[in-house]
């Protein structure tokens, strides 16, 4: 019956789904955002640990939200760790791209080994409600990033 | 005319389509209806040959077209069994009509230092109009009715909030959009009446389910809308009882609610066109009273006798359901069903039901404090059903959702 739905829910993405990673609250975070998606109540907070030198050291999340919301969000804290600030919100614009059209020709090689790992959700490109599940972790990161606290999918 | 659900389905066009490859299975009626043929054809009709603006040309067809809006307006009065048509508004949804109370009776009617008393089990458009009036700082209090774990309305608690007599209006749903309930109306007039207060109801789900009788119940304004009933967009009813109409200001001015204009003065049209300022909807008029006339030729009774039966059906097949749980388990129930699935997000849910050719709704539809009530935040899918809906449809409901849950397990 639901065959033709591995393409969205491919194993890697049930898998982050049910086992999300980095899954906990950070209590001595540097930045905090929380990301509320209020149509359908999905909603998350994010939080950063930063390097001296500005780069993300540690991410992680806590919240609620469906199968696509949370193996992005898990996928997010997992590519972003390492990278700088620049990095990371060049990954937020790419992965949007991804996100909205299932692929991202304009996006070059600097960051290809993440972009990789985050193309199990180009799927969802194919369903316009449910976009809104897969960037939602980060537009919270671009939030969590600029200093604001609130971020919405909205 | 006996129930024939093979028939009815035979008069709505978009039955016969296919979604995705599959036969569509359409559960979300109770979000909006699908219209019948004869609605469509009614309001093609009058596009066609007797369309002008009302109440306001000498000629031909604008009196034709008066005739006509006025000819819905009684077949609503006699639909609810109103006592005149002069009780029935025309807004344009049940979201407008409560609006319409709060902003004129609310400010117009209600004294600071009053309360009004609405539930738990509140759709927005009867919760917010209210919190706004509380939110204004005319002294008018909002007071909450609790939600039993059953999914019905405590009328205790009911009692309670109305005893030291502030109460001046129990605004409250008819049939939950959520949970399915139906309240007891009748008990909750006598209550309110008691109490020295004034009581709506929001019919929005009830008035499609079920026969309603205004003289019967004894309310004082009561909201639907036209899309839930099988018609158009655009359209829904207010019947406030005449005395209350006459003591309320209108709410929006414009044309056609006066009786006069100078620069200097106004004076108001008489009830109910002081409230229809402005190019009211004709053509949904047009289409409300053609899908009145159909499920009145089918039969309010027998339309619920049908819903009855897919309610009981669906109940014994949802609960055969592993790791499903339903919201509410209410005595009196419509065919609205709001559930969680242990192993399945609501979202998810409702991608792989659509799928299968079946709409759902899934989220807090409207009622955050109830899914916050029942700490089912992260919102439920809902199902509910319309006069189409077959016993044959409830069965693949429940097997796609069986599948379903083995999909994510």
């Amino acid at each position: 019956m639901f065959d033709d739905l591995r393409d969205l829910y491919q194993e890697v993405i049930l898998d982050h789904g049910r086992r999300p990673r980095n899954f906990r609250r950070l209590e001595d975070a540097d930045r905090t955002a929380r990301g509320d998606n209020p149509m359908c109540g999905d909603r998350l907070e994010l939080f950063l640990k930063l390097a001296p030198d500005g780069s993300i050291a540690e991410a992680a999340f806590q919240g609620r939200g469906c199968a696509i919301s949370t193996a992005s969000a898990s996928l997010m804290t997992e590519t972003v760790t390492g990278k700088s600030a620049a990095q990371a919100h060049a990954l937020s614009d790419q992965f949007r791209a991804l996100a909205m059209t299932g692929s991202c020709p304009d996006c070059g090689e600097a960051l290809s080994e993440e972009m990789e790992r985050l193309q199990p959700l180009s799927g969802v490109h194919e369903f316009p409600s449910r976009v809104k599940c897969a960037t939602l972790a980060w537009h919270t990161l671009n939030a969590a990033l600029d200093g604001a606290k609130e971020a919405s999918s909205e | 005319m006996s129930f024939d659900v093979a028939r009815i389905r035979a008069d709505f066009p978009i039955l016969q389509r296919k979604i995705r490859g599959k036969p569509l299975v359409f559960l979300d009626s109770g979000a909006s209806a699908q219209k019948p043929r004869q609605v469509i054809e009614a309001m093609v009709r009058c596009m066609e040959a007797r369309y002008a603006n009302v109440h306001r040309g000498a000629y031909f067809l604008s009196e034709a077209a008066t005739e006509a809006y006025e000819a819905a307006r009684a077949a609503v009065a006699r639909f609810i069994h109103a006592g005149d048509p002069r009780e029935v508004i025309f807004t344009g949804n049940s979201t407008a009509a409560i609006n319409l109370v709060a902003h004129s009776w609310g400010r117009g009617v209600l004294q600071p230092g009053q309360a009004v008393l609405v539930s738990e089990m509140e759709h927005h458009a009867n919760l917010v109009p209210w919190q706004m009036l509380r939110d204004e700082g005319r002294g008018i209090e909002l007071r909450v009715a609790r939600v039993t774990d059953a999914g019905e309305l405590d009328l205790e608690d009911v009692a309670a909030k109305l005893t030291d007599g502030k109460v001046g209006l129990v605004a409250i749903t008819h049939m939950s959009n959520v949970l399915g309930t139906v309240t007891p109306a009748e008990r909750l007039v006598r209550m309110a009446h008691a109490a020295g207060a004034k009581i709506l109801f929001d019919g929005s789900q009830a008035a499609v389910h079920r026969p309603i009788d205004m003289q019967a119940l004894g309310a004082d304004f009561y909201a639907f809308t036209g899309h839930k009933l099988y018609g158009p967009t655009g359209i829904g009813v207010l019947w406030a009882r005449l005395e209350h109409q006459e003591r309320m200001p209108p709410f929006m001015g414009g044309g056609d609610m006066i009786s006069l204009v100078t620069l200097d003065r106004v004076e108001w049209a008489p009830p109910p066109a002081k409230f229809e300022a402005g190019t009211p909807p004709i053509v949904e008029a047009v289409g409300l009273h053609a899908a009145i006339d159909y499920v009145s030729a089918i039969g309010m009774p027998a339309i619920e006798a049908h819903e009855r039966r897919l309610v009981d059906h669906a109940m014994r097949r949802l609960s055969d359901i592993e790791g499903l749980a339903l919201l509410g388990h209410a005595q009196d129930r419509g065919g609205v069903f709001a559930f969680s699935l242990d192993k399945a997000h609501a979202h998810d849910l409702a991608t792989l039901l659509d799928r299968a050719g079946i709409a759902v709704r899934a989220g807090r539809h409207c009622a955050e404090p109830l899914h916050a009530r029942f700490g089912v935040e992260a919102g439920t899918v809902r199902a509910s059903f319309g006069l189409y809906t077959t016993e044959g449809e409830v069965d693949y409901l429940a097997e796609a959702l069986t599948k379903a849950r083995a999909f994510f397990a």
